[in-house]
């Protein structure tokens, strides 16, 4: 690894000041030590200005965390060299997760939701976690209790807005649930105003600069990790190839990308990540796109995947069953004159879908690749090798969703923009809460709309 | 204005001996530090009104960051000369005083300019807030040698705006839109546009990452956006509110600035037991003063605007005439009615019944806000304010510092509006409901239609004019 320096790097001091250099044991006790020192010194904001303005180098490495390979696997190959070893547990994991995955999608919308809510829960753990050793602020307790705070309110807020929707029939039967979504945005912004208020009242002199520090950092976390959560949850329920799709072309131009990467790479790609190569973008570029291609295929074949999900209330559970739309019908595509002589067909037999997994493809594979490398710099940033070390041989959560991180957003824009319009279950339920009046003037909007298209025949009276 | 000026000859020496230890750091331009000499001492021995002109403030600690000299006063010469012999306590006072003036003076003129000009000076301090934040980032990390990020900066506020003017647009000016063809492209589009301008901005952003200045970047990256989430979204959410009505635009903003002089006077003549550490010229005497006499405040406002159709009316785009008009049919909400008094204040007032609108006890609400919730608002912006060591955000306004100085409580009065309306007041927008309607497949269309039509006939709204 690159990031391998001597645990024992010392705080270098800097022109100006005259820091006590002290031994580094291990994060959190270095962390305690040094703002033992600091407190009792002259301000510490002081400290702290000094150090965000010092270049990046002047500023210790976190040590690499410990191994945390289970053991069977070091045991079963512990004859191999240590290269090959790293491949294998990499590609063990990767199996393993990837298993996972195919599991869980067996089981089904609800736990697909319940892993998504995991995820985003842990990511942002993560990047929390990272930013109290940053700054080492693990002496601020308020703060921790804080964050968590927030992230239920915008979780709480996100769910009521969107996963309630679907739920109409079944909240129409209970009456304290019809209030609080009725009054759903006044009580989570109330909520939200009243971490607020804690936040304010626990400013601390001394410490000010710290707590602004961390509760900015609290709000971008929860705008990268919630926010896409619940678009990618959102785009679930439009049908779960919508969430397939996307989530396994950005897994696959990653494995291909290395691979490409592994066996013909030579040019570099990008300053920030020096294991890039342009061949193995290129080349994961094409892979992903066939990938893409043949997947849907697949997939659009089924019903399970196809649908978009639904609560019945009947049952009391999820269901995707339905007719498929015409995305999801088998057309006849005239192959493009260039083509026609490589493949050697006229025509070809495809579903409308896959023209928009191309689309979804090449996203992934173009513009996804940033969000890794935006990844990369915050960790050179902030010096570290992995955001956790939850996973033997990739890292944490974290690392694995990176890329991920920009897919969801595009998917859902891409939803609205060219697929479908807004949610109808949502328009009705917005259409019921208006005034009788305005109620009656809609309707004969919608009534002479309908009859003008021949949608509605016009009725024998007024 | 005594105690700090002593302290400055000692101040600038030791300005000097820092800058030249900042002279050796490597890859950053020397600039002098922001504001050392010890806020904590403003603390604790000010206890006077922040009376101090912005020059007091300048000669002490500079926050310009490209120069050792202290920025000079900039009192317009004016005022220096009629003020200059009363005694500077006094002399604060005044400089304040007739500035608040001039302000307010201003509000009335662009209130009576109209919707369109409302919305111009709305977007433009917006875009001044946005800046003096920015800069205050900037002196922060010292990073004007990043020249990238000042670009990146404006672009960002550029597409997050074009995503809410465009959303604003959107539904308000639907007709206009489906007229004219490139706009209703750009409207059926939009979402993905703004997408596509933003992610270049984010794509731009992680080419300009430079070894050595990873970690400033993703600071300013970080701050930025929080700017942008505190600035931006707020300024649409006051336009949204004005849209409904200028007087949910008038009222709140009258609201807090009432609050802010008011406890400011009540604890000027009675102010004697501190609020909160954060802010120790607060006192809970100015505090309550204030609440109350805000409420009251609100109340009479409300009377007196509600009589009005141009500020009660929701603004519309004439076609037509291509302009804004306020003109309608004033909905229950703004229609005098018969109150009962409780039989509590029968006594104190010797009223059995009222006549009130409707809207004035709405107002109670948001004069209630304004008294207890807004000023949190201000102590966040005075605990940012310590925690970055300066004294005020910006030099714009004499007497009064910055342009976020001023706005600082109405930040999280918009949002309540907004979210107070949207709950109590008024449900969806019923025109941007047929919008969404129409761009539904004929199935659906014709599902909500029937689900519609049998809730109507259920209520009875929908007799038996109309049948299947």
């Amino acid at each position: 690894g690159s990031c391998l320096q001597h645990p024992g790097q010392l705080l270098t001091p800097g022109p100006s000041m005259a820091t006590s250099a002290q031994p580094r044991a291990r994060p959190s006790a270095l962390g305690h030590q040094l703002w033992k020192t600091l407190s009792s010194e002259a301000d510490l904001e002081e400290r702290l200005h000094e150090l965000d303005l010092r270049s990046d180098s002047d500023i210790p490495d976190v040590p690499p965390p410990t191994d945390s390979t289970p053991e069977i696997l070091k045991k079963a190959l512990s004859g191999l060299s240590a290269r090959w070893k790293n491949w294998w547990i990499r590609g063990i994991l990767s199996l393993a997760m990837i298993s996972g995955f195919f599991l869980i999608i067996y089981l089904g919308s609800f736990m697909l939701m319940l892993l998504v809510l995991s995820i985003q829960v842990k990511c942002y753990h993560e990047i929390i976690t990272i930013g109290y050793r940053v700054y080492h602020s693990y002496d601020l307790p308020w703060f921790r209790s804080l964050s968590w705070y927030f992230l239920l309110c915008v979780n709480y807020f996100f769910y009521g807005e969107t996963v309630a929707d679907y739920f109409a029939t079944f909240v129409q039967r209970r009456e304290q649930l019809q209030f609080l979504i009725r009054y759903h945005r006044f009580i989570s912004f109330a909520l939200y105003l009243t971490g607020f208020c804690m936040f304010v009242l626990s400013l601390v002199k001394k410490h000010y600069r710290l707590q602004f520090y961390m509760f900015a950092w609290t709000h971008v976390t929860l705008l990268i990790t919630v926010t896409q959560s619940h678009l990618v949850i959102q785009n679930l329920f439009e049908g779960m190839i919508w969430f397939l799709v996307p989530i396994s072309s950005v897994i696959c131009n990653d494995i291909t990308a290395y691979i490409f990467g592994f066996f013909f790479g030579r040019t570099p790609l990008i300053k920030l990540s020096p294991k890039k190569t342009w061949e193995g973008f290129i080349g994961g570029f094409f892979s992903t796109v066939v990938f893409g291609f043949i997947f849907s295929y697949f997939l659009a074949q089924h019903q399970y995947f196809v649908c978009p999900v639904e609560y019945n209330s009947e049952t009391n559970r999820f269901v995707t069953e339905c007719e498929p739309s015409e995305l999801f019908q088998m057309k006849k595509y005239s192959v493009p004159p260039l083509l026609q002589a490589v493949l050697g067909w006229e025509t070809v037999n495809m579903y409308p879908f896959q023209m928009h997994s191309f689309a979804l493809s090449t996203f992934a594979s173009l513009i996804g690749p940033f969000g890794g490398f935006f990844a990369s710099g915050f960790k050179r940033a902030f010096k570290i090798k992995d955001f956790a070390d939850t996973i033997p041989g990739h890292g944490g959560i974290m690392d694995r969703f990176d890329c991920q991180y920009l897919m969801a957003t595009f998917v859902h824009v891409y939803i609205t923009s060219f697929i479908r319009g807004p949610n109808p279950s949502k328009l009705l339920k917005q259409l019921l809460i208006l005034q009788p009046e305005q109620q009656l003037s809609v309707y004969k909007t919608l009534k002479s709309h309908l009859v003008e298209k021949g949608i509605l025949q016009p009725s024998l009276r007024g | 204005m005594r105690s700090h000026c002593l302290q400055s000859s000692q101040h600038l020496s030791a300005q000097l001996f820092l800058q030249q230890q900042f002279a050796e750091s490597p890859g950053l331009r020397p600039r002098a530090l922001p504001c050392l000499d010890a806020p904590q001492g403003e603390s604790e021995s000010e206890n006077k009104l922040d009376g101090e002109t912005a020059s007091d403030s300048e000669s002490k600690c500079d926050f310009g960051g490209s120069s050792p000299v202290p920025t000079s006063d900039d009192t317009p010469e004016v005022l220096n000369r009629a003020l200059s012999n009363l005694s500077s306590r006094w002399k604060n006072w005044w400089v304040r005083g007739i500035l608040t003036l001039a302000m307010i003076t201003f509000f009335f003129i662009i209130i009576y300019l109209g919707p369109m000009v409302l919305m111009t000076i709305v977007m433009c301090v917006q875009i001044k807030c946005f800046h003096e934040i920015i800069t205050i980032g900037y002196n922060v990390y010292h990073s004007y040698d990043l020249p990238w990020f000042r670009t990146l900066s404006w672009y960002f506020l550029l597409c997050v705006n074009y995503f809410f003017y465009g959303e604003t647009v959107t539904d308000y000016f639907f007709t206009l839109v489906q007229r004219e063809e490139p706009l209703r492209i750009l409207s059926k589009y939009h979402r993905f546009i703004s997408f596509a301008l933003y992610l270049t901005g984010f794509c731009m952003f992680v080419l300009s990452l430079v070894k050595k200045h990873y970690r400033l970047q993703f600071y300013m990256f970080g701050w930025t956006h929080v700017t942008l989430l505190i600035v931006v979204t707020q300024s649409h959410l006051i336009i949204h509110n004005l849209f409904e009505g200028m007087i949910w635009f008038i009222v709140p903003i009258s609201c807090v600035i009432c609050n802010d002089i008011m406890a400011y006077m009540f604890g000027f003549f009675f102010g004697r037991t501190p609020l909160i550490k954060l802010s120790p010229k607060k006192t809970w005497e100015g505090f309550i003063g204030g609440f109350f006499s805000t409420v009251l405040f609100g109340l009479l406002l409300s009377y007196v605007m509600s009589g009005y159709r141009c500020f009660t009316c929701p603004v519309e785009f004439n076609n037509d005439t291509n302009s804004f008009t306020v003109d309608c049919e004033p909905s229950e909400l703004f229609q005098l009615q018969e109150y009962n008094i409780p039989v509590l204040l029968q006594s104190l007032l010797g009223w059995k019944t009222v006549r009130m609108y409707p809207f004035q006890i709405h107002s109670i609400a948001l004069s209630t806000f304004a008294s207890l919730i807004g000023p949190f608002g201000g102590f966040f912006a005075s605990g940012f304010k310590r925690a970055f060591k300066i004294k005020d955000f910006a030099n714009t306004i004499p007497g009064h510092g910055g342009i976020m100085d001023r706005f600082d409580c109405q930040y999280l009065m918009a949002t309540f509006v907004n979210v107070y309306i949207a709950s109590f007041i008024r449900g969806p927008n019923p025109s941007k409901l047929i919008q969404q309607f129409l761009t539904l497949r004929p199935e659906q269309q014709l599902h909500i239609f029937n689900t519609l039509k049998a809730h109507l006939v259920d209520r009875g709204v929908l007799g038996s004019l109309e049948e299947a």
